[in-house]
């Protein structure tokens, strides 16, 4: 008989395992850059210790759209409609603005039917985690281009995208989300640090992460197969997310690396790659990701980054308490207000 | 001219009537948007406070400024609030429309004209005043540029002289539309006072109409359906608000968003809802639908194009049973349609909104008072019944100013419906999100944020089984649809019930709903008073349809149906759900010019089929 204890698992800061964060079963197919997004966001909720119970997984239609079945299980999820996975959002937001909102879309499901919904979502800066796995294609109905395929980019078929593509991170920039990254479903590390990042931030915050699609776009000619993005992704910097409840911390260099606060306290440190790059400048931010298209490059990182500005529910200056959960005494006003307003109609 | 189908020329030629007290109506003809509203108001006004009941109705174009507009002001004794088909005393300020608009009256009727206009020349049937602005203007104001808004404050000071209405009264009026801004009212005042002069020492009545005191009108109030509405959900206890702008429900939310930041801001600055300009009609009920899942009483107004986009969404609704509340403030469609004109043409539409089998409940408001009340009514059956709620008023009821009781202070406290909490959560060991635990077709909710490691489900607008799981089983899909359609009925038991107005064993049985009723009330005289047809009245104020409704059908040998649209839409919907033996009892009275419904054109309709 052993004596010890078994070992316990690991927890994280409230207590919960990992396990804790799992979903169902996925349906996409192997080897999908899908399923690895879905690993990261399960990897990086448990290391923040964000109670499941307080997020909300929203998403639209597609493949990328199914994805939220498969993670965290204990939080609520909203699989809505084909590219209206905003509104949606936003309105949960509203009703409770006390949860953890992440909203799962895809390319097609953004760029194309969403794409009304999606800039207007930017520019309200509503505190919220938007995914894009974005693959270039329509997986669900079998491999037909988006409006995120890059020009010259070839369908298996043999067809080539004749149309330029929608950069959805210079949208985003331009419109007012206030954290905006690119990354790579194959980049665990980087990906990871991101969406811990994006934990800490209070605003919009749009991360298109590149994600191949196994099945449909993964073959030579394709600007979005694994081997391309790993080809081509050009780091903008190392990243590396300090939580605020970490208790040590590591000192940096400010010569060569960029530290920032986030709204939690906690800390961002972007070790440069690129030297004179400064990801809280909107128009050098927007400039470089132009130029990345010419240059062939699929470049990563935080691509923008304001912690100063408002967020939608600081401009609606909502009361502390979610509206969802308001009592009557609250929400329904007393009979002499009736009575005074309709003295003023008489 | 627009706004009246045909002339009615009467026997009385020319002749000399008897007084007509308390009982004509009045038309503004002008322009819009040279501020002749608030002088149709305070006319409006000054006929109520002198105790006469009185509506007004706007008939304007789909224009900021320029094109011809209508407002007609009907004073009756008898309480008729309907559109009055035949005019009795024009108001003619629009160069454009005055030939037509006096060629269009009945004999014996009255024209007050701007003197340029010489329309005296063309009948010599009507009674002309004429009157010169121009003239008077200058004398009352000496900036040009104020001109054009101050004379229309002239034909109020004529038309008082004219119909005998007290002069203290139209000041009284006049400052409460000014309210605050008094150098504005004196200026009107006077423009007014100058008017009442001018037709005291320069025009002899020739005439019958008058207003004389009454006393039908104490304690009430006036106001238009879309603001009550506003109030209505205000204290239903709305907390988020979408909208896209679309006429005519804009002013609903905007006289809402006036009212919440006066009422429902705390003492602690913040506010108690939140209220979001959306950036189209499927944004806007995408945000309901999200802020109801995640438990708020929310809500959405609009019109028919908006309707048309939020299809989609509607059935996702229906499917993943949310709550939300939609207002259809109904305009003239298909498409763009005629935006400031009245129907009620998305009855069935709504009534089946989205692909697939799907069904929603409607509410049919008739009146300001029920604007106000139903409001907290579809808060109620929208949680209860976890599906999305639509509220069918038009825009003659938002737009149009009624005179109304009171309105009275919901009483009942607001029904939340079947949500669980953590603590349930915990004693009940788990639930099934679309289980009918209790044989009403309603299964048990959580919202998002519930303390639970078991609160979540997993809302989707794909197939889905009992406990919120993806599933493609035939026998999961018919399952839930069936108690769907079970969910459908519970609905019947707990909407509104139908008005019987009245049911004295008639063999003619009258059916309308929303703003018909004020015309069904009047036609109800008419036949009885002028062609002795005898008919029984329920009016609807809400669908699905009731026993009742079903019960008063099968106790008729005749039933008329009053649709203001083309395709007798309540009529189809009733259709569905009677026995087919008495589908052939219906009859259809529909009304769809874009404007208002009137009594005449009911009575006309019914003794033709009634073959009188």
């Amino acid at each position: 008989m052993a004596t010890t204890a078994a070992p316990q698992p690991k927890t994280n800061r409230i207590g919960l395992t990992v396990l804790d964060y799992r979903g169902g079963k996925t349906t996409l197919c192997a080897g999908c850059g899908h399923n690895a997004i879905s690993e990261r966001i399960i990897d990086a909720f448990y290391e923040m210790g964000v109670a499941p119970e307080r997020v909300i997984k929203v998403s639209g239609i597609g493949c990328s759209s199914k994805s939220p079945a498969y993670f965290m299980g204990r939080s609520h999820s909203f699989n809505s409609v084909h590219g209206r996975m905003p509104s949606v959002t936003t309105g949960a937001v509203l009703a409770n603005a006390k949860i953890v909102a992440l909203g799962v879309s895809g390319d097609g499901d953004t760029a194309s039917i969403g794409i009304g919904q999606f800039v207007h979502l930017m520019r309200r800066n509503l505190p919220m985690i938007y995914i894009i796995e974005d693959n270039g294609v329509y997986g669900l109905t079998k491999g037909q281009f988006s409006a995120t395929a890059d020009l010259g980019s070839k369908l298996k078929t043999g067809v080539i995208n004749d149309l330029p593509p929608i950069d959805t991170c210079a949208l985003a920039i331009m419109l007012g989300a206030t954290f905006v990254g690119r990354s790579f479903s194959g980049d665990k590390r980087q990906l990871q640090h991101m969406l811990k990042a994006a934990l800490a931030h209070r605003g919009t915050v749009m991360l298109d992460v590149i994600s191949p699609c196994t099945t449909f776009n993964d073959h030579e000619g394709s600007t979005k197969s694994y081997k391309f993005v790993k080809d081509h992704e050009e780091p903008l910097h190392d990243l590396n997310f300090v939580p605020h409840f970490n208790e040590i911390d590591v000192d940096y260099d400010p010569g060569t690396c960029l530290n920032v606060t986030m709204h939690d306290g906690s800390s961002l440190r972007l070790r440069k790659l690129e030297e004179d790059y400064d990801p809280t400048n909107k128009t050098e931010a927007v400039k470089r990701v132009m130029e990345s298209h010419d240059a062939d490059e699929v470049l990563t990182g935080v691509l923008y980054l304001n912690t100063t500005a408002p967020n939608f529910i600081d401009m609606i200056n909502m009361t502390d308490q979610p509206l969802a959960t308001l009592p009557e005494s609250v929400t329904r006003p007393s009979r002499a207000v009736l009575d005074e307003c309709m003295e003023a109609l008489r | 001219m627009a706004t009246t189908e045909f002339a009615v020329h009467g026997a009385e030629h020319g002749a000399v009537r008897g007084p007509v007290v308390n009982d004509f109506s009045i038309q503004v003809a002008t322009v819009n948007g040279s501020g002749s509203q608030s002088a149709n108001t305070v006319l409006l006004r000054t006929i109520f406070q002198m105790g006469v009941p009185v509506s007004g109705k706007n008939m304007f174009p789909s224009n900021i400024a320029g094109l011809p507009t209508w407002y007609t002001i009907r004073a009756s004794k008898k309480g008729y609030i309907a559109r009055k088909k035949e005019i009795d005393f024009l108001v003619a300020m629009n160069p454009e429309t005055a030939r037509e608009d006096t060629m269009s009256l009945a004999s014996g009727a009255a024209v007050l004209y701007d003197e340029p206009l010489k329309l005296n020349e063309l009948r010599s049937d009507v009674t002309f005043y004429t009157v010169p602005y121009d003239k008077i203007c200058a004398a009352v104001c000496s900036e040009s540029k104020l001109r054009k808004l101050v004379k229309n404050m002239i034909y109020v000071g004529v038309m008082a002289q004219l119909l005998k209405l007290d002069m203290a009264e139209v000041e009284k009026a006049l400052r409460k539309q000014f309210a605050k801004k008094v150098k504005a009212a004196d200026l009107n005042w006077n423009a007014a006072k100058a008017g009442y002069d001018y037709a005291a020492s320069s025009l002899t009545k020739a005439d019958p109409f008058t207003v004389e005191r009454m006393n039908k009108t104490t304690g009430m109030i006036i106001i238009d359906g879309n603001a009550a509405a506003a109030l209505g959900c205000m204290f239903a206890g709305v907390t988020v608000v979408t909208w896209y702008p679309i006429t005519p429900s804009s002013s609903l939310v905007e006289t809402l968003i006036d009212y919440m930041k006066e009422y429902r801001v705390g003492d602690d600055g913040k506010a108690t809802f939140a209220i979001v300009q959306a950036e189209d009609e499927l944004a806007a009920i995408g945000m309901v639908l999200g802020a109801g899942w995640a438990g708020a009483r929310s809500m959405t107004a609009t019109a028919g194009p908006g309707i048309s986009l939020m299809a989609e969404f509607a059935g996702l609704g229906y499917y993943v049973e949310i709550p939300g509340v939609i207002w259809d403030i109904q305009r003239v469609g298909p498409s763009t349609g005629l935006p400031t004109r009245t129907a009620q043409g998305d009855i069935e539409f709504v009534a089946k909104l989205s692909h697939g089998d799907t069904r929603h409940p409607m509410l049919l408001p008739c009146s300001v008072a029920e604007c106000f009340s139903m409001a907290s009514d579809a808060f109620d059956l929208t949680e209860q019944l976890q599906t999305p709620v639509f509220v069918m008023s038009d825009l003659d009821l938002g737009m149009n100013n009624w005179m109304s009781e009171p309105f009275q202070y919901p009483e009942k406290p607001q029904n939340r419906g079947k949500v669980l909490t953590a603590e349930e959560l915990e004693r009940a060991g788990g639930f099934a999100r679309y289980k009918d635990v209790d044989g009403d077709g309603v299964g048990y909710r959580t919202l998002p944020g519930t303390d639970h490691p078991q609160a979540a489900w997993f809302a989707r607008g794909s197939g889905h089984n009992e406990n919120s799981g993806y599933s493609e089983r035939p026998d999961d899909y018919a399952n839930n649809m069936d108690r769907l359609a079970h969910k459908f009925e519970t609905a019947r038991t707990l909407i509104p019930k139908p008005e019987i107005v009245c049911n004295d064993g008639n063999e003619v049985g009258i059916i309308a709903y929303g703003t018909s009723h004020h015309a069904v009330v009047e036609t109800l005289d008419q036949l009885q008073g002028e062609y002795g047809v005898k008919a029984d009245y329920l009016r609807l104020r809400a669908y699905p349809f009731t026993s009742e409704t079903h019960d008063f059908v099968a106790a008729h040998k005749r039933i008329y149906m009053i649709d203001q649209n083309r395709d007798a839409q309540m009529l189809q919907l009733l259709k569905l759900d009677i026995a087919i033996e008495e589908i052939r009892k219906l009859r259809s009275v529909r009304h769809y010019n874009g404007l208002p419904i009137d009594a005449r054109s009911i009575t006309d309709d019914i003794t033709t089929q009634e073959g009188k």
